[in-house]
């Protein structure tokens, strides 16, 4: 506490700060498209498709070969372990043809959750591998970094330039507990210290599960300790603050709240969350959709960017199920649907990217897939 | 941590927040003019006055009777505990004569530090007892905000983690008793300029310290956006054979607010810390103007360097108490300029503005 090791040296720091820019450059977002073998067995499942490793690969080509004129909406892209190392029907990798259209490539580098002994079903993450017990929570904790910075710069040599890692709260009576923040806040620092290392932006994800009846206020108040407990984390750790990306939850009700509430009440509470709890250095903020529909992920970006609340930070999107639901549902699995399900994304990602400067107008109708809801409970890796 | 038990209504969130606004509206800062009886004894013994309570009155009644011109640059004075029952020469009370120039008055409630055993010499600051009624009253007697100052210091071996921790829970105790009487508390987490460690020594305390200010804010639930936050500016040590520019100063100051200050904190006002009145000012004014993007107003909350050329030119005499109000109007109208980032420096660089107002290792 009393004398500065410095971390990173300025051009260490600059490097950092440069690709954080240019992510959430003006109008940009996140594709995350990093769903793991499992959850892309889900997302398969639903479009009676079956998860095989071609049908991953052959979907992510499709979005990665959209036009390059996705660039305009799209600033950084999420990739899982498997797919940095797929290639396109050309034989031209993915990384490549993701960054050759200008686009940052980041990898997922946590491994899902593990268990906190003595929590009412509480997790962390971990890097390791999932046991059989992990769906339940119910047993030991476990740790989750070994090895990280090995694999940091071996990712960095493949083409990342950033990480992405989750950590998981949930709201209900008893929970998030003290230990369960301030585990998941400190596994984050540590995460994030180790990227910076190696020259990854790291993109802190300290998602609170939408699960539950509680209200927008019980979420409000629940995320500002969950910020603050990062925040105080990330300074403890030395991490530079100019060259992370947030990606938290917005502030919404509970799923089975009955109350509803309209995209100003949570554009108004998100914000205010966050000014109160991230620091104006961090350059951007990239909300998970976390089972919003397309439509409504849209809606709550764009009002936020409407809000007249001070916005220090982008305000942007790092979205998976809320960008890629319509092309799953035009794709259907068929190759001939290819330039329909581009089509699709590269609408969605347009709308994302006039929501995230505000301009998003709602006209006509919007299709079933773009309404429905995409919440998958207790949702998990 | 698992359910809100609201500490505020919105209408108590309401009133803090619009004094808050009120003290730091643009061009605005604070006067500290809330010296303790001993630290009196220091100012009025450098120009060769008694230190009594009349003295005392006196002096307040020199700064307190400035003309509307003030209205635009002062937000905000800090009170002494005496000085909040004093009155002038004509039997106006001081707090109305400050608040019939639309001024809001506050009232220092820390009361001094005490030692840290085992630590190299560290301190935290008492005051707590009792605080709840006392903030009812002050509030009754006119007070809408609330000053508390804690103290750190750097060496080779502090701030000690001890330090931090005690001194940013005990400011958001205070904080948060404050917010509950209706008083807007200004949180003060002074790291003395003593010492000749350099400007990056100085960031890097001030970041540990500030981000642990504002972790126990958010643990003791209190409302960010009605408080203030009145830090050091980010300096090298007095001794620190390097020199810095003004703009390096800057640089480095919104640096380390910008990393640890949340937006939703409507001011932050500065302490003057013993620079001279016109260092103040420039640093204030490059402040203002730095290339890095400010949520926050950045204004001064000063003592020394608003009050040093009006105590000189009033030397206890009521025959120069025009001249030495004049004097504090003048700095007063710099300082707002300052805050505006309009200030283009005095070029005198003589005389009682340029002095170094340090005075070694200041405690109250």
């Amino acid at each position: 506490m009393t004398h500065q090791f410095p971390a990173l040296s300025p051009e260490q720091k600059k490097a950092l700060s440069d690709i954080a820019q240019r992510i959430v450059a003006s109008g940009k977002g996140i594709l995350a498209a990093d769903e793991s073998v499992g959850t892309m067995g889900n997302r398969l499942q639903k479009i009676n498709v079956e998860n095989t490793e071609e049908n991953r690969r052959a979907f992510r080509e499709i979005l990665f070969s959209s036009d390059i004129s996705i660039n305009q909406s799209i600033g950084g892209v999420i990739l899982f372990h498997e797919t940095l190392y797929q290639k396109d029907s050309s034989g031209k990798s993915f990384p490549a043809l993701i960054k050759e259209k200008g686009i940052v490539v980041g990898i997922k580098l946590d491994k899902g959750t593990a268990p906190l002994a003595g929590t009412n079903g509480e997790t962390t993450i971990q890097g390791k591998k999932r046991s059989k017990y992990d769906h339940d929570c119910t047993v030991l904790s476990s740790t989750g970094l070994d090895g990280l910075a090995e694999r940091c710069a071996q990712y960095k040599k493949d083409g990342a330039d950033f990480g992405k890692w989750r950590a998981v709260l949930k709201i209900t009576s008893t929970t998030p507990s003290q230990l369960a923040i301030q585990e998941n806040a400190n596994t984050l620092a540590r995460y994030a210290s180790i990227c910076q290392q190696h020259g990854l932006v790291p993109i802190v994800e300290p998602e609170i599960l939408p699960d539950g009846d509680h209200d927008l206020q019980r979420c409000q108040y629940v995320t500002e300790k969950v910020l603050a407990a990062v925040y105080k984390a990330l300074n403890d750790h030395h991490v530079y603050l100019e060259g992370t990306l947030l990606k938290p939850n917005m502030v919404t009700a509970g799923h089975s709240c009955p109350k509803k509430y309209t995209p100003q009440d949570v554009a108004i509470a998100t914000v205010t969350t966050l000014l109160r709890t991230v620091p104006a250095a961090v350059p951007g903020i990239c909300f998970l959709s976390g089972g919003q529909s397309e439509e409504e992920a849209s809606l709550n970006l764009n009002a936020m960017n409407q809000s007249p609340l001070p916005k220090p930070w982008k305000l942007t999107f790092s979205y998976g199920r809320a960008l890629q639901a319509s092309a799953l549902a035009a794709w259907v699995g068929k190759s001939e649907n290819k330039k329909a399900a581009q089509e699709a994304f590269r609408k969605r990602a347009q709308i994302n990217s006039l929501a995230c400067r505000g301009q998003y107008v709602v006209s006509g109708k919007t299709d079933a897939a773009a309404m429905q809801s995409l919440f998958t409970a207790s949702y998990t890796y | 941590m698992t359910h809100q038990y609201p500490a505020l209504t919105a209408e108590q969130k309401k009133e803090l927040s619009d004094i808050a606004l009120r003290i730091v509206a643009p061009g605005k800062g604070i006067l500290a003019a809330d010296e303790s009886v001993g630290d009196m004894a220091k100012r009025l013994n450098q120009i060769g006055v008694e230190n009594t309570e009349e003295n005392r009155r006196l002096y307040r009644q020199v700064l307190f009777s400035a003309d509307s011109r003030v209205k635009k640059c002062i937000g905000g004075v800090i009170f002494f505990h005496e000085t909040m029952y004093q009155k002038a020469d004509d039997g106006t009370p001081f707090v109305q004569m400050i608040k019939d120039k639309g001024i809001v008055v506050g009232i220092k409630v820390d009361k001094g530090v005490v030692p840290l055993a085992g630590t190299d010499g560290e301190t935290t600051t008492q005051g707590l007892d009792g605080l709840s009624e006392r903030c009812a009253q002050y509030k009754k007697d006119g007070a809408d905000f609330a000053k508390w100052r804690c103290v750190l210091k750097i060496s080779d071996n502090t701030p000690s983690a001890l330090a931090i921790m005690e001194n940013a829970n005990v400011l958001a105790r205070y904080a948060s008793i404050c917010q509950q009487n209706g008083i807007v508390p200004i949180v003060e987490p002074e790291i003395l300029p003593d010492g000749d460690h350099d400007l990056k020594r100085c960031q890097y305390v001030t970041e540990k310290v500030l981000a642990a200010v504002y972790k126990a804010l958010s643990d003791h639930h209190v409302y960010l956006e009605g408080t203030l936050l009145k830090p050091n500016m980010v300096t090298p040590g007095h001794s620190c054979p390097t020199k810095y520019s003004p703009e390096e100063i800057a640089m480095a100051t919104v640096t380390a607010l910008r990393r640890t200050v949340p937006p939703a904190v409507p001011g932050v006002t500065f302490l003057s810390g013993g620079q001279s009145e016109e260092e103040a000012s420039i640093n204030l004014n490059a402040i203002n103007t730095c290339p890095l993007a400010r949520p926050w107003a950045l204004t001064f909350s000063y003592g020394r360097a608003l009050q040093a050329s009006a105590l000189s030119a009033w030397r206890g005499q009521r025959d120069n108490a025009s001249a030495a109000t004049e004097e504090f109007v003048k700095r007063a109208e710099v300082n707002g300029l300052a805050a505006l980032g309009k200030y283009e420096g005095s070029g005198d660089e003589s005389g009682a503005a340029a002095q170094s107002l340090y005075v070694a290792n200041h405690a109250y």
